[in-house]
């Protein structure tokens, strides 16, 4: 299927253009709306269709962007820091082993305090060898110092990617930006989009303004040697500027709803007023769960969903409002810590004031679907972890 | 199955890496979707290479769509290559009120439901679209889908050709006059 567009009709200037799309497709788009300057990338599935995309994008034109095409995923994130780093907007993909393979990078583009926007086509970490979902990709990087969004449909995948850089390069924050979707279950899915018209976006977004950009005129160094006097005043800049993210973020939603009619918050919420039962997660598990939790209502247990899209800094306060009255908090986690349960699964259980349950559901391709949720729903504990895949014979 | 988020078709695609079944669920998907409609579309495969078997799927609806899971309780299934009969359930999960669309000049299957068939290969042979001499069937099984009823011909030949061609779109329209009850 073609990305190339037409020439919008004049409606479609001032409302956007209706679309279906994949989500890489729309990952893709974005990067096109927002007149990404420089672009770096190397393929990894199920990452490999955004950039794709994008190439695409700038041989017609339609993106007047800097495309590298570079050796590894260490490169390509080296690349995009230093244009950052000459004030440019920039943007690169990955997933799974090519994430692991520039985490170098990924930390010293945070230390650098550059606003990269990356998006992550979450995908299993092998061995053993698979291309399918599941979030520990993303989330072994989440002390790095990355600001980190989660997507649960082709829209959001779009949308999230305006306000991404929104955020990350809001003066309070200076901080680079994962927008993450599930590998195929989002990356793959096609559903209709809306798109925004790019003078409204350029509006929204304005022009990237680092503070230390290099100045030829004014030469200074970049991640030079810093001893113990000085060292920590960086790392606490750092953690300063993260805890200022949860404001800038509603800001952001705040002025995109105005641009785009559509709301967003730092934690979706389904049906959860009245819950007896709160179901967390992220992304598109979640999502489905939504219709889970219809379900469980016709059967008579008021369930609701509670799906952050802001995972880092994770929303503590916020999941915590969300949960309020629910009997039973059951975490559907698509991610592993060894020794530790799931890695949201502790995150929530640090933010609310009860147990959570934890369940190990849909990982490297295993299909959860809302009647599974159902059933987990019922056999979920708190306090406990268990696998929805049950005991190995 | 009453939740008023479930009500929509499901549609299951079997089809073998190059015939162009994914591609053939998107364009289901675009048809529905410029019809007015929600609508999703994707697949699952193992091997990403040629001859390997294909799942994918369409869900069509009113409402917007929350579902990512694979679709385990079909209404309708889509067979390109029935070569695959013997070698998956193609039937796994369509109920008998179900419909099986077939490709196939003398179909074969083991299904109380509806079954409609139609011989794409022969198609796409005259109308000379192969890749690598692989027929690609997808686009006459589009007309094999809109003879079924899940969207109108017209609207799968105007996607057909804006996404390909008149010929591909020309396929279609034999397809779903070709089409028949088995």
């Amino acid at each position: 299927m073609s990305n190339a567009a037409a020439e919008p009709e004049p409606d479609e200037q001032a409302e956007g253009e209706a679309r279906i799309m994949t989500g890489t497709g729309a990952i893709a788009r974005a990067v096109r709306d927002v007149n990404v300057d420089a672009v770096a990338a190397y393929p990894i599935t199920p990452q490999t269709e955004i950039v794709e995309g994008i190439a695409e994008y700038v041989e017609t034109g339609e993106l007047d962007a800097a495309f590298s095409r570079v050796e590894s995923e260490h490169s390509a994130l080296s690349s995009v820091m230093g244009a950052a780093q000459a004030n440019a907007r920039t943007f690169t993909a990955t997933a799974s082993q090519g994430l692991l393979y520039m985490s170098e990078m990924v930390w010293w583009t945070a230390g650098s305090r550059l606003p990269v926007v990356m998006a992550i086509a979450n995908r299993a970490l092998g061995p053993p060898w698979n291309i399918w979902g599941s979030h520990t990709d993303a989330l072994s990087q989440r002390d790095s110092g990355w600001i980190q969004l989660f997507a649960s449909d082709v829209q959001e995948a779009y949308d999230l990617m305006l306000a991404g850089y929104r955020i990350a390069e809001d003066s309070d924050v200076m901080l680079p930006m994962m927008v993450n979707l599930d590998g195929f279950t989002l990356a793959h899915t096609m559903q209709p989009l809306r798109t925004v018209p790019r003078p409204a976006i350029s509006d929204y977004l304005g022009e990237p303004a680092v503070p230390h950009a290099i100045d030829v005129d004014a030469p200074r160094g970049y991640g030079a040697f810093t001893a113990g006097d000085n060292f920590w005043k960086f790392r606490r800049k750092m953690m300063d500027a993260m805890e200022r993210v949860p404001d800038v973020t509603r800001e952001a939603f705040a002025e995109l709803e105005d641009v785009t009619g559509r709301e967003y918050d730092l934690v979706h919420e389904y049906r959860t007023d009245d819950a007896d039962v709160a179901i967390v997660g992220l992304g598109t598990l979640a999502h489905e769960a939504e219709v889970a939790a219809d379900l469980l209502r016709e059967e008579g247990t008021a369930a609701g969903v509670v799906r952050p899209q802001l995972y880092t800094p994770f929303p503590e306060e916020e999941v915590r409002t969300a949960v309020a009255d629910a009997e039973k908090v059951v975490v559907l986690d698509r991610s592993t810590s060894f020794g530790r349960d799931g890695i949201v699964t502790r995150e929530v259980d640090r933010a609310i004031d009860q147990d959570a349950a934890g369940v190990i559901a849909g990982i490297g391709g295993q299909n959860v679907a809302y009647d599974d949720i159902v059933r987990i729903v019922g056999g979920a504990t708190p306090g406990e972890t268990v696998w929805f895949g049950g005991e190995i014979e | 199955m009453s939740a008023t988020s479930l009500d929509m078709t499901q549609v299951r695609w079997h089809s073998r890496g190059g015939q162009g079944g994914m591609t053939a669920s998107q364009l289901l998907a675009e048809t529905a979707f410029e019809a007015g409609r929600q609508a999703t579309a994707f697949s699952f495969y193992g091997a990403e290479r040629r001859g390997a078997a294909v799942a994918s799927f369409n869900r069509i609806s009113e409402e917007p769509i929350k579902l990512y899971s694979r679709v385990t309780h079909p209404d309708v299934v889509v067979v390109l290559d029935e070569t695959l009969v013997d070698v998956e359930s193609v039937t796994d999960g369509l109920e008998d009120d179900g419909t099986l669309i077939i490709n196939s000049a003398d179909p074969d299957v083991d299904f109380g439901g509806t079954v409609m068939a139609v011989d794409a290969t022969d198609i796409a042979v005259a109308h000379d679209l192969t890749a690598d001499g692989t027929p690609l069937v997808n686009t006459a099984m589009l007309g094999a889908v809109a003879a079924a009823g899940l969207v109108d011909v017209d609207d799968v030949d105007d996607v057909v050709a804006s996404e390909f061609d008149e010929t591909n779109a020309t396929a279609v329209r034999e397809a779903y006059e070709r089409t028949e009850e088995v």
